[in-house]
């Protein structure tokens, strides 16, 4: 077994006690990581924990990021968070206990507990038990997810969830996998079931130029979106290039090295597409 | 019975007309006035008025004026040493200004006040160039004692060890104690006519008292608080008004307030001259007047920018070494804004909105000292504005009215940075600070200083031991506390007992009842540093580095340690153990007046001072580097955002520091999240801190890159404001070390 150095960033020592980056298996989705939590001491792999977030949900958020994701969006900005083991592992019991410590304030502020990653419900049963705990703190909780194994949840685990943060990362579905790796139809099918369950939604959309921006593939988006009863906002994330030190640092490649935040006004066009169909956009 | 009833007096009924009668009327009582008469509003920032051209030019008119006094330090000095009655009427633009009133007979022209000290006063004079008159002089060398001669008469042989050391510093006994705020607007109320009856009244119920000490002095405080009050009429007839009676309008309201306070700020040269709280009774005026139909909101608006103006322009002679303490040329006009009554009605009106409303009128200034005093539920509308207002300009402070109210009452005001007192009931003996992370080291040397080798505190047996024992350093720590303790508590009451003797301040005790509760407001500085020293030893292991002398000049730490600041109980709990052990230490002393012991976590700026005077500290912090700000955790320290130190911070026991807890923040506008929610998000930030019982804290939401700009180029920033630690400044105004000290703070990326 090569020694695994650090919890955030997957990197080995060699023989000779130089550290390498371990990117070969990068791109692969480990089997293991997609089977089923193994029925021990309830626990889960935790990238990191932040603390006062205020880009992921209402009010002042308690984010707790978990490893794990089957998508390889040609932008994440958190490629150290695809492999399910390379997180930290946790019980149950000592995250209860930190966000405890914050449930107070995250009320006071509006906030409340965000999971995100990685895709959280790549570890569906951690999750839910780590909703079912903070919505009895009286907490708000938060999913940031894409909705890819929105099966992993039971309509009861939904109802524990107070908001979700649904990522759509294209309309068109050819550009969806051209993105992701993966088809779109389960996501929409997820997006459908929080409808029809009335459960409150926003969702996000990352605008990269020359990847995303095409007109008809904004447009349908923002028709999906339109059809989205308990829907409350679109917010529009400008695609930022923060995540590129961690591809050098991980030595994997980065398709997306060289393009550029989008500009004010393909922003505002993009936005414009969403409202003028009456939809509340940030 | 004359119970409710309105004094038959010439001119009342018109004063007072439209005003809900109560206890007020017989008897001098704003806070009754306040809660009879005001109304909360509820309401958003709408309704407010811009700057007119009549505001614009009075305020450009000091444009050349600044920017030449920026370059000189002093713009102007007058050596007729100022009193109530000293120098003739002194404007802006005579034409112009609504609010009149100078220091002098000039803006910016500072005057001097020697009663505190004449050496301070000859010193000041030097650094900026000027001749000292010798005629003044001869005065306060040969016939007149001050201040500073009487304490420096009765400072023991340790007390000016201490000082020499460091361990002790910035104690006010060669510049004025301040810190004491009248209640200016009961001449704005009654007049001062009612005020004079009422002073004798206080006085003659004194004659049948035994001549004791405590009684002979009151009555000649009281004779001097009456000689005050009768200076003011003169004083402002020279600007052409009768303030003999109570005020009829607005205007007037704002007139006779500000008059009373000048008549502070010329008799006084305080470390902080506050001006109390004032938004919500000029509100009263001003909102009768708008209802009559004889103002409308531009004319309120004016109104509350020139009074501001002048609060903008209020200066003191002070030596450079006086800036090092407290840089930035501060005078701390603190306004404490907002907050709770008792019945659960919000103080807030719309005067409480135009005069943040100044920010944007007058572009960002650190004065007045603008206090928000936050409470969760506070209107929605008001939260917002102020949290639009910190945003723009970082030019506030916030307050937690929650837990302020239960101790000073609902008509609290806030004396300097952080200090709750009830207005015009209640006065405090500033004490600055002593540096408790010096005393740590001299724990573990044995008494003597790290930096001299010379013994300052008692000679105990230094720590031998290599690697160092957290219970051995603390046994020894707490004998060294109480040391410092008794020598402190004793530098204090020589020194109130010396300032009431020499330098009494009968403008601003004339606006106070006559029996006030007193607190001796001791201080701390370098909380985290000493948390975070301890918790090492506790958690990592400390190893002692010793010189040739055999003293411990450094420390080499192995291993991890949570340090105070991210909400680490382990941590954090150290932090307060410190603060309720000093606590306990200072209530063992007999103070002067039988003042209620408090303490204060607050540096002000003198955290680089009391940096530069502490050797290495365990913690890692190198010898000379700045202490962290008041109750700030160490820079870079608090490494999991805002909110975690915050919560750190929000731990330490109000009980066991009643003159206030100061935390300084900094966050980056992104932390806040995107443009059209930081509003929401500050307020949920502000909401969750003082809910969770924080204190109090300073807000700038900067970008590293501005300040450096400002550095760089400081002509281009010149009303570039910060909130430092209780107060805020204009930025380009710091020394280059305080800049620094500023720059290398924590700045969260993330709330």
């Amino acid at each position: 077994m090569s020694e695994l150095i650090g919890s955030r960033y997957e990197l080995r020592r060699t023989r000779t006690g130089a550290v390498e980056a371990k990117g070969r298996d990068y791109a692969e989705v480990f089997p293991e990581d997609l089977e089923a939590e193994a029925d021990e001491e309830v626990g889960g792999y935790v990238h990191s924990i932040e603390v006062g977030s205020t880009v992921d949900g209402p009010g002042i958020r308690f984010v707790l990021f978990l490893t794990g994701c089957p998508l390889r969006c040609q932008y994440c900005h958190n490629p150290d968070t695809w492999h399910k083991r390379n997180g930290k592992r946790y019980t149950l019991g000592r995250i209860t206990r930190e966000i405890g410590k914050y449930a107070k304030v995250l009320k006071l502020s509006k906030g409340g507990l965000t999971v995100s990653g990685g895709e959280p419900t790549m570890q569906p049963r951690f999750l839910r038990r780590v909703m079912q705990a903070t919505k009895a703190m009286g907490v708000h909780t938060c999913l940031d997810t894409s909705g890819r194994l929105g099966r992993n949840l039971t309509d009861a685990d939904l109802a524990d969830i107070d908001l979700q943060l649904l990522d759509i990362k294209s309309g068109d579905p050819a550009t969806y996998e051209r993105v992701t790796g993966h088809p779109l139809q389960p996501t929409l099918d997820y997006a459908r079931r929080l409808s029809d369950l009335g459960r409150p939604l926003w969702v996000r959309f990352v605008l990269v130029p020359g990847l995303t921006d095409d007109p008809d593939n904004v447009a349908r988006v923002a028709d999906i979106c339109a059809g989205l009863e308990p829907l409350e906002r679109v917010e529009i994330l400008r695609f930022h290039q923060m995540g590129k030190a961690k591809y050098e640092t991980l030595g994997i490649p980065y398709p997306l090295a060289d393009a550029e935040p989008p500009s004010p006004e393909l922003t505002e066009r993009v936005r414009a597409q969403f409202r003028e169909r009456g939809l509340t956009v940030y | 019975m004359t119970f409710h009833h309105r004094p038959e007096r010439p001119g009342f009924a018109e004063a007072w007309r439209g005003f809900e009668p109560g206890l007020w009327c017989d008897r001098v009582d704003t806070r009754d006035f306040i809660q009879r008469n005001v109304e909360p509003y509820l309401g958003d920032a709408g309704f407010l008025a811009g700057a007119t051209p009549r505001t614009q030019k009075v305020w450009e008119a000091l444009t050349p004026l600044l920017a030449e006094e920026r370059r000189k330090g002093v713009l102007d000095v007058s050596q007729e040493p100022s009193s109530i009655i000293a120098h003739g009427p002194g404007y802006i633009d005579k034409e112009l200004e609504l609010i009149v009133g100078l220091q002098t007979d000039a803006p910016l022209k500072r005057a001097i006040m020697p009663s505190g000290g004449w050496r301070v006063v000859a010193d000041s004079l030097e650094a900026y160039g000027f001749e000292p008159d010798p005629a003044v002089a001869r005065i306060f060398t040969t016939y007149r004692k001050t201040h500073n001669d009487g304490v420096f008469s009765a400072y023991t042989p340790e007390i000016l060890k201490c000082r020499r050391s460091g361990v002790i510093t910035g104690l006010p006994d060669a510049y004025g104690r301040g810190r004491i705020i009248g209640d200016y607007r009961r001449l704005a109320l009654y007049g001062l006519d009612f005020l004079i009856e009422d002073k004798e009244r206080e006085k003659a119920e004194l004659d049948s008292r035994h001549a004791t000490e405590e009684i002979i002095r009151l009555r000649e405080e009281l004779t001097e608080q009456l000689g005050s009050l009768r200076q003011i009429r003169v004083m402002a007839e020279r600007y052409g008004y009768d303030v003999a009676g109570p005020a009829r309008t607005g205007r007037e309201a704002v007139q006779w307030l500000y008059f009373a306070f000048l008549a502070a700020i010329k008799e006084q040269n305080g470390a902080a001259m506050s001006v109390g709280r004032i938004t919500t009774f000029l509100d009263i005026y001003l909102e009768r007047d708008i209802r009559e139909g004889t103002l409308d909101e531009a004319g309120a608006q004016e109104l509350i920018d020139d009074l501001v103006i002048k609060f903008r322009i209020v200066r003191f002679l002070r030596t450079p070494a006086y800036n090092e303490l407290f840089s930035g040329d501060p005078t701390w006009v603190t306004d404490y804004i907002g907050g709770m009554g008792d019945d659960g009605r919000a103080l807030v009106t719309r005067t409480s909105f135009r005069i943040l409303q100044t920010l944007y009128n007058l572009g960002p200034a650190p004065e007045p000292n603008l206090t928000v005093g936050w409470s969760t539920r506070l209107p929605d509308g008001f939260k917002s504005f102020a949290a639009r207002c910190s945003i723009d300009t970082s030019s506030i402070q916030y307050m937690n009215d929650d837990l302020m109210r239960p101790k000073w009452g609902d008509d609290a005001s806030i004396a300097c940075c952080v200090s709750g007192m009830a207005t015009g009931k209640q006065m405090q003996f500033f004490g600055a600070r002593v540096n408790l992370l010096k005393a740590l080291l001299f724990a573990i040397n044995g008494g003597r200083d790290e930096i001299s080798g010379a013994q300052v505190g008692p000679p105990l047996a230094p720590i031998t031991a290599d690697v160092l024992d957290y219970d051995e350093v603390m046994a020894r720590f707490d004998v060294m506390a109480e040391w410092l303790a008794r020598t402190y508590v004793n530098a204090l009451n020589i020194i109130h007992y010396m300032h009431d003797k020499y330098c009494y301040e009968a403008a601003l005790m004339a606006f106070h009842d006559r029996d006030v509760l007193r607190t001796m407001a001791c201080g701390l500085a370098g909380l985290s540093h000493t948390a975070d020293s301890l918790s090492a030893m506790k958690y990592a292991r400390v190893r002692a580095i010793r010189d040739d002398r055999g003293l411990v000049v450094d420390y080499a730490v192995e291993g991890e340690f949570p340090r105070y600041g991210n909400n680490s109980d382990r941590a954090d709990a150290i932090a307060v153990m410190l603060t309720r052990m000093l606590m306990d230490k200072i209530r063992n002393h007999p103070t002067y007046r039988d003042a209620l012991h408090t303490q204060s976590i607050l540096t002000i700026t003198s955290n680089v001072v009391y940096g530069k005077q502490t050797g290495n500290s365990p913690d890692g912090r190198r010898s000379g580097e700045p202490f962290a700000p008041g109750a700030n955790p160490s820079n870079g320290a608090d490494t999991r955002g805002a909110l975690a130190a915050m919560m750190s911070v929000a731990k330490l026991p109000y009980d066991d520091a009643l003159d206030g807890i100061s935390l300084t923040i900094s966050v980056v506008p992104t932390s806040l999240g995107s443009a059209e929610e930081r509003i929401a998000k500050a307020v949920g930030g502000l909401d969750a801190y003082f809910g969770s019982n924080g204190f109090h804290v300073n807000l700038n939401v900067l970008n590293r890159d501005t300040l450096r700009e400002a550095m760089e180029r400081p002509e281009d920033f010149p009303q570039l404001t910060i909130r430092v630690s209780g107060y805020a400044v204009n930025f380009v105004k710091l020394t280059k070390e305080q800049q620094l000290d500023v720059l290398n703070r924590t700045f969260h990326g993330k709330f």
